[in-house]
């Protein structure tokens, strides 16, 4: 039976890893090549990498930074940040990440989704979604690392790129994201449902029964984290303990 | 010093499967000189292959087809010397006489079968940390025994014409071939080179391998 995956996520801004909460406040969580190096010892299942300043200030993901980092880990690796064109995507695959995710540009030249999938596979085009609540039952969603809002809604734009050939959903709950207050379960639910393809649950996890609660209610096939694993709240052998005693399928290390 | 030659096609996250390739060499002692390489005297030549693969079937059998020497110094190492093959992920999907990604194109054919779309009503790709069970010995398999967790990431499925080729199993929604094996060669849906520790070993099993 697939696993459900524990995906520790390394926010990287000028080549350091950083954590802040709803998208602001940074404080510094280290080096991103180390942090990887320690959750692939951990038994991480993936390892994301995501340059979250680089589609504001208009340039690709910091290729050194990524081929230091996928050095260090013999997991599948994600990685975003200013990914605009399929030859970014390219870029990437070649600096060792095994999938590029897709923000800002998914929304603003959504074909991009299209082109990179019939190029490299859809199971190579992660989609993030950063989707900011605005009313009951209906989410926004918002680009350049938060800071514009779209107008679109979160589930008919998670539709809409996976029929484009996203090959998984990044969704990141913006009202969550390092409050550690738990995944956004409604808007998780809601994507899951509406999609065929999985949906990785990020925003909010501080304790370990979020991770479960998001698969368990938020039907994601993965959890992403920062905050927990960076300032050693829990290990990702703990979490994945948590996940096997709620009756979640995980690997065996 | 063995010699592998890491078939360099244009696809993909390759730097991945050198690294790990020189990881399992070290993991079981065996002095190998790895290159990543589509020259064909060094493939013809070549102890092993390793064949990766990523993103559509057509377009990596495409890729191999344009370039006629390498294609032929890879039949002349595996087809005519019996040098020990590893193909992964399309790599492996190559293998087969067809694949049905995209219409219907032919593969390399050197094991019977076809490549299709895994539709098991499951979320498609089929992503993540999935059991890969055995279902006969082999030696690059066995370490495998009974079951261990192995990396996906694919959406298309093979299935050999004969099944004893069919080497090892998963299941997702439906169980399919997750590994083949014929002869020289052994296919992996998996990436090993993504599976931690159960992945390099495998990939040291398969540098020590003689097949008989």
């Amino acid at each position: 039976m697939l696993a459900a995956r524990i995906i520790p996520c390394l926010d990287v801004k000028d080549g350091r890893v950083v954590k802040g909460v709803n998208f602001v406040g940074l404080r510094d969580a280290g080096d991103p090549a180390e942090l990887a190096r320690l959750y692939d010892a951990q038994g991480a299942d993936e390892i994301c990498f995501l340059d979250i300043s680089a589609s504001v200030e208009g340039r690709g993901a910091l290729l050194d930074a990524v081929k230091r980092t996928a050095d260090e880990c013999f997991t599948p690796l994600t990685v975003g940040g200013g990914v605009r064109t399929p030859a970014d995507v390219h870029a990437l695959l070649l600096a060792g990440a095994d999938k590029a995710s897709i923000n800002t540009a998914a929304v603003t030249t959504p074909e991009v989704i299209d082109a990179a999938s019939a190029a490299f596979g859809a199971q190579a085009i992660v989609v993030a979604i950063d989707a900011k609540q605005t009313g009951a039952e209906r989410w926004e969603v918002f680009t350049h690392g938060g800071r514009t809002p779209t107008g679109k809604c979160a589930i008919t734009f998670a539709r809409e790129a996976a029929d484009r050939g996203a090959g998984e959903l990044l969704v990141t709950s913006m009202d969550r994201d390092g409050a550690k207050t738990g995944y956004d379960l409604a808007l998780l639910a809601r994507i899951a449902d509406a999609v065929r393809i999985p949906v990785i649950a990020s925003g909010g996890a501080g304790t370990l029964q979020h991770l479960v609660d998001a698969i368990t209610i938020g039907r994601a096939s993965a959890v992403l984290a920062a905050s927990i694993f960076h300032f050693g709240t829990h290990t990702v052998g703990e979490a994945r303990a948590a996940l096997a005693a709620a009756g979640v399928p995980v690997r065996t290390v | 010093m063995q010699t592998i030659a890491l078939i360099d096609y244009g696809s993909g996250n390759v730097r991945s499967v050198a690294r790990a390739l020189a990881a399992g060499a070290a993991r079981g002692g065996h002095a190998c000189d790895i290159r990543l390489t589509r020259d064909p005297d060094f493939v013809a030549r070549a102890d092993r292959i390793v064949l990766p693969g990523q993103g559509a079937f057509a377009a990596c059998m495409d890729a191999l087809v344009a370039d006629a020497p390498l294609l032929a110094a890879m039949g002349e190492a595996v087809r005519t010397r019996g040098a020990p093959f590893l193909g992964i992920c399309v790599g492996m999907q190559l293998l087969m006489t067809e694949g049905f990604e995209h219409g219907a194109h032919p593969g390399l054919g050197w094991i019977p079968g076809a490549c299709r779309l895994h539709e098991s009503g499951e979320r498609l790709p089929h992503m993540g940390w999935n059991a890969v069970t055995p279902v006969r010995q082999h030696p690059v398999l066995d370490g495998l025994a009974p079951t261990r967790h192995m990396v996906f990431m694919h959406s298309f499925v093979v299935a050999p014409a004969d099944d004893a080729a069919t080497a090892a199993r998963t299941d997702y929604g439906a169980s399919f071939a997750s590994a083949v094996a014929q002869g020289n060669m052994v296919g992996v849906q998996f990436h090993p080179e993504k599976s931690q520790a159960a992945g390099l070993d495998l990939l040291s099993r398969f540098i020590a391998w003689s097949p008989s």
